[in-house]
């Protein structure tokens, strides 16, 4: 049981620490680039979760911003319609002081990491039986169903999106509390799990389905699980985005959302956590810097569509492939470098 | 001995075709038996009926007493029907090691959550798992390429490593599908000196398909022939040398 | 009962549309196995040279100031039609040079060029509209520059080992095709929507039964099913048809008999893209829709659900299919669900890739173990 106590007392300094962080970001720094951070945060969580999916299992998912809106959504159904009819009967679970705004926002993430969870076993079930284009397709279909189902649901906005949704403990002081602890956390849980021996068999899935079913791996629970845990971070990552901007709309959860979040992980390496994670960053960040443009929007995806078409023409596996960045990872670099391109490995 | 694996009636139908009909095979516990037959026999659709791959249109495959038809494959490897793959399958992305820890985890008992959390219960197996694969790899001469890819490893180099990988998995019965195909007469005199040393090393009974009959008549104690989905001939290598209806089939019958 | 012939005269209508794109990712998933997201940008770009001829470049007459004019209206929009078919197969066949092409046979210098004149755009839009003949030129001066700057990164790619690439690659190749069409399309012509006025003279019939058939809808069925008829000559009958065909089956045999595949490749979405135009230029001019850069991207993909529905690699599939997708979605446009209406092609897909991704008329192969 020692290794318990070491890990919640570790457990409670990284949380702590990510604490302390997000009050002075938030008193520190301009609004305008906290929000950014945030944000940057949020889609590095995404491109991580769908990692799982993609670049380690090797399914090639193309729905993900489904997973994201469904979070998003049943999250922010919590906080401004069901909350309100439990809190008559529960007063802790009012808003406005901080344990009651925990509270909800604990309360919104569960359920909407669970709705995301649950669309994610949906999705991912039937599509054990297909491969490549035609998953990607069927990935795509759900997104784009997931999307017109919710835009017709009245009472959380339909067409017009949802305003209002009251900020939470999640704004002000701890929003980068929550999003990088998120982020933290789905991070973490990729990396112990690739330096396991169970993590082994789910690139063994990615790499050859029929000879890792042979080899006793149980591709399909594989796959599901996969599918299940990327969609529910995608999820709770919804649910923060929910509440820390107060209003969903169409923009977040389009195909294009889906694309870009795929773009991410394609470009950074499928495989790659930190790779997502710079990925996502950079992705993020960069179209801010250049909102200067006008017409910025329609520059950004012509940008971004031309560095896709010349990375899958030049270097398929991303910039990274399936290697993680690390402190080694930048003296290999530079002993490379010197050595010159001749005696790289492969 | 006991009979490890038996085949009762197995057939199995594609559309109209019967790619195996009447198939009635049994293996006694740690024999070397051969399936050899020309090429589009059936011999690999066999193999797939044996691991799962496929279900039996109609009869019943019968392993260690007990049915099996219809179980998903790698149910049949975790009961102890291990398999090599005719075009190689490696995990081409992993290293030898890794190849062969993907293998041995069907008998880790941690599971999901034990691995995301890494309880020291999970980082022990691990470690203990990865120090079997290595003395594993000791055992086939595969220590020195513990940590290349498995794209880059000469041809029969891979075709050993299959073996190895289809060994981590605990087998009691192991079905090699022309394991010596591609090979050149060292190489193959080596596997069959392997194949015989790790049916006794390791207590397996050993099912092999191949074509290169020096391999085939120096390792198999016995040997069925097939062709057309069907047994035509069961006996001694060297009964079967001499069996007209296997001649017949290899190389056809004399205009009359 | 009336409403419901009316709804399948329209479903009809759109049926032939979508048969038209259809078969264009049928040829090409036929022959590449590859989904060429980017067709339904295709359509897009022969509709929006439709509008261009219609309204700029060529003389059409004002049928409402000069009835007569009927006639020379009439042999206009027939080069109409041929400039958009021709502009757009000629896209197809970019596309596949420079897109899909290098990720079979490896990069060349051509790409880097290529690649650098169309870096170059967003570049170029930001100094005038492309009408004018000093943006046409600067774009011209920079993508050279920019497509020289790129050739030494192609030739040290070029040098490097193997890559694997897989349909997946492709896959994401076509997906970033169709961005840069649809949002550089966004930059060079902006968002703002466009329609072809009326340019050959428009009846309305009443049929007995009270259904409303226009000669718009008489003409896209009629040129359609010509156009279709004639592809299937091509396919049919022609050598090149057959080493279509053959290609399909098994492309490195098909090399090893003498066919030259790049040839034949081009040439399929060169048709793949014509037809699309066709698509295009009769939607434009004959439904007065408006057009933006954008409005490719659902009909592509119904389209698209309509060739998996008949059967990938499957011509009369692809037409069965698209006429299929034209009435489901215009008797649920006309029912009470009509917010699905866009989502209906989404729920046929699912279902049809769950039930039987074969489709109706495909044939399944199977993964050899």
């Amino acid at each position: 049981m020692l290794w318990l106590l070491s890990r919640a007392l570790g457990a409670a300094a990284v949380l702590f620490g990510l604490g302390a962080m997000s009050v002075w970001l938030t008193h520190n720094v301009e609004t305008y680039y906290y929000l950014v951070l945030i944000q940057c945060g949020i889609a590095a969580t995404l491109a991580v979760s769908l990692n799982l999916i993609n670049g380690i299992t090797g399914q090639f998912s193309i729905g993900h911003a489904g997973f994201y809106a469904v979070g998003a959504y049943v999250g922010a159904a919590w906080t401004m319609l069901w909350r309100p009819i439990f809190a008559k009967e529960l007063p802790w679970l009012e808003i406005g002081s901080l344990p009651g705004d925990v509270a909800n926002l604990i309360i919104a993430l569960a359920l909407g990491s669970l709705a995301a969870a649950i669309t994610g076993l949906i999705v991912g079930t039937p599509s054990l039986r297909l491969r490549g284009d035609y998953l990607a397709i069927l990935t795509l279909g759900f997104g784009e169903v997931i999307r017109v189902t919710l835009l017709n649901i009245d009472a959380v906005g339909g067409a017009r999106g949802l305003a209002g949704i009251p900020t939470l403990a999640s704004t002000g002081d701890l929003a980068a509390f929550w999003v990088f602890g998120l982020l933290i956390a789905v991070s973490l849980l990729t990396r112990n799990l690739m330096q396991s021996t169970r993590g082994l068999t789910w690139l063994a899935v990615r790499e050859d389905e029929v000879a890792s079913d042979a080899m006793g791996v149980d591709t399909t629970r594989v796959k599901v699980t996969a599918f299940v845990v990327g969609s529910t971070f995608a999820g709770a990552s919804g649910v923060l985005y929910a509440h820390f901007f107060t209003g969903i709309s169409q923009d977040i959860f389009g195909m294009d959302v889906s694309i870009m979040i795929t773009t991410m992980v394609v470009l950074a390496g499928t495989g790659s956590v930190t790779g997502a994670i710079i990925a996502g960053f950079a992705l993020t960040a960069m179209p801010e810097a250049l909102r200067f443009l006008k017409d910025f929007k329609e520059y950004r995806m012509v940008v971004f569509s031309l560095a896709l078409i010349i990375m899958m023409l030049t270097r398929p596996q991303g910039i990274l492939g399936h290697a993680e960045v690390g402190f080694g990872s930048f003296v290999r670099l530079y002993q490379r470098l010197r050595l010159g391109v001749r005696r790289s490995a492969r | 001995m006991s009979e490890l694996l038996v085949t009762r009636a197995v057939s199995r139908y594609f559309g109209g075709l019967a790619a195996v009909s009447n198939l009635n095979l049994t293996v006694r516990s740690g024999e070397l038996v051969g399936l050899i037959g020309p090429n589009g026999a059936g011999k690999t659709t066999v193999f797939n009926l044996l691991t799962g791959v496929y279900t039996p249109t109609s009869g019943d495959v019968m392993f260690e007493g007990k049915r099996v038809n219809g179980l998903r494959p790698y149910k049949m490897a975790r009961i102890g029907i291990a398999r090599t793959f005719q075009n190689i399958r490696l995990f081409r992305a992993l290293t030898v090691l890794q190849n062969v820890q993907v293998a041995a985890a069907l008998r880790a008992r941690q599971g999901f959550w034990s691995a995301v959390l890494r309880t020291p219960r999970q980082v022990h197996d691990d470690a203990a798992i990865r120090a079997q694969c290595m003395e594993l790899l000791d055992r086939l001469d595969l220590a020195p390429y513990a940590d290349t890819r498995a794209d880059a490893l000469a041809y029969g180099v891979q075709r050993r490593l299959e073996i190895a990988r289809a060994l981590a998995t605990h087998p009691s019965l192991l079905l090699l599908d022309e394991p010596a195909a591609g090979l050149n007469p060292n190489e193959k005199s080596e596997l069959m000196s392997l194949v015989e040393r790790l049916r006794d090393e390791f207590s397996l009974t050993v099912l092999l398909i191949e074509h290169d009959m020096r391999v085939v008549m120096g390792i198999c104690e016995r040997i069925y022939v097939l062709d057309y989905g069907e047994i035509i001939a069961e006996g001694a290598p060297d009964a079967i040398a001499e069996d007209p209806k296997v001649i017949a089939a290899y190389l056809g019958t004399e205009e009359a | 009962m009336q409403s419901f012939l009316q709804q399948a005269v329209f479903g009809i209508q759109l049926g032939s549309l979508y048969a038209l794109i259809a078969i264009g990712y049928t040829l090409v998933y036929g022959v590449l196995r590859l989904i060429n997201f980017a067709h339904g940008d295709v359509f897009m770009v022969g509709a929006f040279v439709c509008y261009y001829a219609c309204t700029r470049w060529l003389p059409f007459r004002d049928l409402s100031a000069d009835p007569a004019g009927a006639t020379t209206n009439i042999a206009l929009a027939v080069v109409v039609l041929i400039i958009t078919m021709a502009v757009c197969a000629l896209l197809g066949v970019l596309i596949e040079r420079f897109a899909y092409r290098p990720l079979r046979n490896g990069l060349r210098i051509a790409d880097a060029h290529f690649w650098g004149l169309v870096a170059a755009l967003p570049v170029a839009v930001r100094l005038g509209p492309f009408s004018h003949p000093g943006v046409l030129l600067a774009w011209l001066v920079i993508g050279v520059a920019f497509g020289y700057a790129l050739r030494p990164v192609v030739a040290w790619i070029a040098r490097r080992s193997v890559r694997a690439t897989s349909r997946l690659n492709a896959l994401i190749t076509a997906i970033g095709v169709s961005f840069v069409l649809e949002y550089g399309g966004l930059l060079v012509v902006g968002a703002d929507p466009n329609f072809v006025p009326t340019i050959v003279p428009e009846r309305v019939y009443v049929l007995p039964g009270g259904v409303r058939v226009g000669t718009p809808q008489l003409a896209i069925l009629a040129i359609s099913l010509v156009l279709m008829l004639v592809l299937r000559y091509i396919v049919t009958y022609t050598r090149r048809g057959k080493a279509m065909r053959a290609i399909a089956h098994d492309i490195e045999a098909a090399k090893l008999m003498g066919i030259d595949t790049d040839r034949v490749i081009s040439f399929t979405f060169a048709l793949g893209g014509a037809l699309a135009g066709a698509g295009g230029a009769l939607v434009a001019a004959l439904t007065h829709v408006k057009i933006t850069p954008l409005f490719g991207l659902l009909p592509g993909i119904k389209a698209f659900v309509a060739a998996v529905l008949g059967g990938p690699g499957s011509i009369p599939g692809a037409v069965l299919g698209g006429l299929l997708m034209g009435l489901a979605e215009a008797f649920v446009a006309g029912s009470k669900a009509s917010a699905f209406r866009d989502a209906i092609a989404f729920c046929i897909l699912i279902v049809l890739l769950l039930v039987r991704p074969s489709g109706l008329l495909g044939r399944h192969v199977a993964e050899k173990v």
